[in-house]
C-alpha cells in the first residue's frame, strides 16, 4: 500500500508560448502511516504535485503508482482511488454548497454509493473527529466562521474514509489559534487512525512538530527529502529558495557560534531549552 | 478542461498586432467583417484569407492555438452548412430521399463556411492580441461622440471591462471547485441531461456564492478609491494614435481598395 510517483513531470499550456515545467522528473515513494510535510515555496509545484496523487492531474511525463497499479491506465477506477486518497483543497470552504453542515459533509461518502445509514454515520464520525460542535450540525454552512467552516470541508473528505489524507495548506488564512488547532486535529487524527497524512505547507515552523518526513520542493523538483532535522540542518540552502527554518534552529546555530557547545538539530522549542540546558550543565537540576 | 475555450482569450507575446492602439484593431475587424459580406466570388475570399494570413502571420499567435478554439464553434459552423446545402432553391445536383442538394446549395453552403471561419477567427484575431482593459478603452473612446446623446459610454465601458476581466476568474475558480468536488467523489460527466443537470448543483451553488463575494468585495475597493463614474476621470495611459497606427489604417484601406478592385475586375470577366 503506497503512492510512487515515477519520473513525473508535468507542463501548464504545454505546445503554447506560456507553457512552464510545474513538475520535473519528481520521484517519490510515499508508505502508508507516514506523516510528511511537503514544503516549497510559491509556485514550487507542490499543489501540482498533489492534485496527481489522486488523479486529477495525469503527468505530461512519468507514472504514477497506487498499490503497485498504475492510476492512469485503462481500467482503472479513479472514483474508487479518490475515496482512498482524500484531498482537501486549499480554501476547501469554497467548495461547501449544501443546506447544512450535515448534509454537505454527506456529499462525498453518498457519492461512492454507499447507504443512508452507512452515509451518516461517516459523516457524523468524520465532523467528531475534525471537532465539530454537533450544536451546529444542521446550520447553513455558510454562517459558520472560517475556522469552522474549514473543519466542515475537511470532515467532508475525511467522510470517505481515505487512507491517505493529502492537505493543501489546511492553515491558511486562519489565526494563530485556528492554525494550532487544525493542526492538531490532524495530529490526532493520524494519532487514533494510523492514515497516512501529507501536509503541504510553506511554512517549516508550522509543519516541524508535528511530521516524520519533509519534502521539499523547488522550482518543480525535490530538493530535499529528509527526516526534519536532517532537512533543517541544510537552513542556509533553503533560505536560498525562499524558505527558512524553524527559528529554534537559527538560535541554536548562533549559540554555537557564540562557543555554547549545543546540538543544533533541536526542532521544538521544547527539545531546544533541554539541549540548551544541558549544555549549560543543568539538566535535572 | 474548461481552460481548452480558448476562444478570444488574450494571448500575450510581443507583436505588431499587439501594440496597434486598440481603436485601430476595432475598426479594422469590424470593416474586415463586413467586407466579408461584400463579394460573391472565390477572387474576393482569395484577398480575404490574404490579408488574414498576413495579420496573422504579424500577430506572432500560433495558428494551431487559434484552431483550438474554433472547436467550440464547429458545431454552429456544421449547422450553417447542413442547412444552406439542402435548403437552398436551384438546380439540383443530388437527391437523397427528400433532401436536394442543389449547385446553389452547394456554392452557398462553402461561402458560408468560409465567411463565418474568417469572422471568426478575425475577431478573435482582435481579442487574443489585446487586452481587455486596452480593448474597452478604445471602445469608449470610440463610442465617445454617443455621450452627447446621453448614451452613458463609460459605465458600458467600464461595465464590459469588468464582465471580461472576469471570466478568466470565474473559469479558474469553476476549475478548482470541480476539482475540489471530483476529489469529493462527484461525477460531472455520466448519466442522462437530467443527472448532469443535478450533478451540476455542487459545482454551481459555490461559483455563484465565489462571485457574488468578488462583486462586493471589487465594488468596495472601487469606493475605496473614490471611484465615480467617467465624470471628469483622466487616465495614466490615454490612447494615442502614432505613426504604425495610421499606418494600419493605410493597410486596411488598401485591403478595401484591392477588394474592390478585384469585385471590379472579376464583373468585366
Amino acid at each position: 500500500m503506497a503512492i510512487i510517483l515515477d519520473h513525473v513531470s508535468h507542463i501548464y499550456e504545454k505546445d503554447t508560448e506560456m507553457a512552464a515545467f510545474a513538475l520535473k522528473d519528481v520521484c517519490l515513494t510515499i508508505p502508508d502511516g507516514q506523516f510528511i510535510g511537503l514544503i516549497g515555496h510559491t509556485g514550487s509545484g507542490k499543489s501540482t504535485l498533489v492534485q496527481h496523487l489522486n488523479g486529477l492531474l495525469a503527468p505530461t511525463g512519468g507514472h504514477i503508482y497506487f498499490n503497485g497499479r498504475d492510476i492512469h491506465e485503462d481500467g482503472f477506477d479513479k472514483k474508487e482511488l479518490r475515496s482512498k486518497v482524500g484531498l482537501v483543497f486549499q480554501y476547501p470552504e469554497h467548495q461547501l454548497f449544501e443546506v447544512d453542515v450535515f448534509t454537505d459533509v454527506c456529499f462525498g461518502p453518498k457519492n461512492l454509493g454507499l447507504s443512508v445509514k452507512e452515509t451518516q454515520l461517516r459523516a457524523f464520525e468524520a465532523l467528531r473527529q475534525v471537532g465539530f460542535p454537533e450544536d451546529y450540525f444542521y446550520q447553513s454552512p455558510f454562517d459558520l466562521s472560517g475556522g469552522q467552516k474549514r473543519r466542515v470541508a475537511i470532515a467532508g473528505v475525511l467522510a470517505m474514509k481515505p487512507d491517505v489524507l493529502v492537505l493543501d495548506e489546511p492553515t491558511a488564512g486562519l489565526d494563530p489559534k485556528g492554525r494550532d488547532e487544525i493542526l492538531d486535529r490532524i495530529a490526532a487524527l493520524k494519532e487514533e487512525t494510523g492514515i497516512t497524512v501529507v501536509l503541504v505547507s510553506h511554512s517549516m515552523e508550522d509543519i516541524a512538530r508535528y511530521v516524520d518526513r519533509i519534502i521539499v520542493m523547488n522550482r518543480g523538483s525535490v530538493l530535499f527529502d529528509d527526516i526534519p532535522k536532517a532537512v533543517f540542518a541544510h537552513y542556509r540552502e533553503l533560505e536560498s529558495v525562499g524558505l527558512a527554518a524553524p527559528q529554534v534552529t537559527y538560535i541554536m546555530q548562533a549559540l554555537r557560534e557564540k562557543g555554547l557547545a549545543v546540538r543544533t538539530d533541536a526542532t521544538t522549542l521544547e527539545e531546544a531549552q533541554r539541549e540548551i540546558l544541558r549544555a549549560l550543565g543543568r539538566d535535572g537540576k | 478542461m474548461l481552460r481548452d475555450i480558448t476562444l478570444g482569450q488574450y494571448y500575450q507575446t510581443e507583436s505588431l498586432i499587439h501594440r496597434l492602439d486598440p481603436r485601430v484593431k476595432l475598426v479594422g475587424t469590424i470593416v474586415y467583417i463586413i467586407s466579408l459580406f461584400t463579394f460573391q466570388h472565390f477572387s474576393g475570399f482569395a484577398v480575404a484569407a490574404l490579408f488574414l494570413a498576413v495579420m496573422i502571420r504579424l500577430s506572432r499567435v500560433p495558428f494551431r492555438y487559434m484552431v483550438k478554439g474554433m472547436k467550440a464553434i464547429l458545431f454552429l459552423l456544421l449547422l450553417t452548412v447542413v442547412f444552406n446545402l439542402f435548403l437552398t432553391p436551384g438546380e439540383p445536383l443530388v437527391q437523397i430521399w427528400k433532401l436536394t442538394i442543389t449547385r446553389e446549395g452547394v456554392r452557398l453552403s462553402v461561402f458560408m463556411a468560409v465567411r463565418l471561419t474568417f469572422l471568426i477567427i478575425g475577431s478573435s484575431l482582435m481579442t487574443l492580441t489585446t487586452t481587455p482593459n486596452n480593448l474597452t478603452d478604445g471602445m469608449e473612446k470610440l463610442m465617445n461622440p454617443l455621450k452627447k446623446v446621453r448614451v452613458p459610454v463609460h459605465e458600458i465601458a467600464m461595465m464590459m471591462s469588468i464582465a471580461l476581466r472576469f471570466i478568466p476568474i470565474l473559469m479558474e475558480e469553476t476549475d478548482k471547485i470541480m476539482k475540489a468536488q471530483i476529489a469529493r467523489g462527484a461525477d460531472f460527466e455520466s448519466g442522462n441531461l437530467l443527472r448532469k443537470a443535478k450533478a451540476m448543483v455542487p459545482l454551481l451553488v459555490p461559483l455563484f456564492i465565489s462571485a457574488f463575494r468578488r462583486a462586493n468585495d471589487l465594488a468596495m475597493a472601487m469606493e475605496a478609491r473614490c471611484y465615480q463614474g467617467g465624470e471628469g476621470r483622466t487616465k495614466m495611459k490615454p490612447l494615442q494614435y502614432k505613426k504604425r497606427d495610421y499606418l494600419a489604417y493605410a493597410v486596411l484601406l488598401i485591403y478595401l481598395v484591392t477588394l474592390a478592385a478585384v469585385r471590379i475586375a472579376e464583373g468585366m470577366i
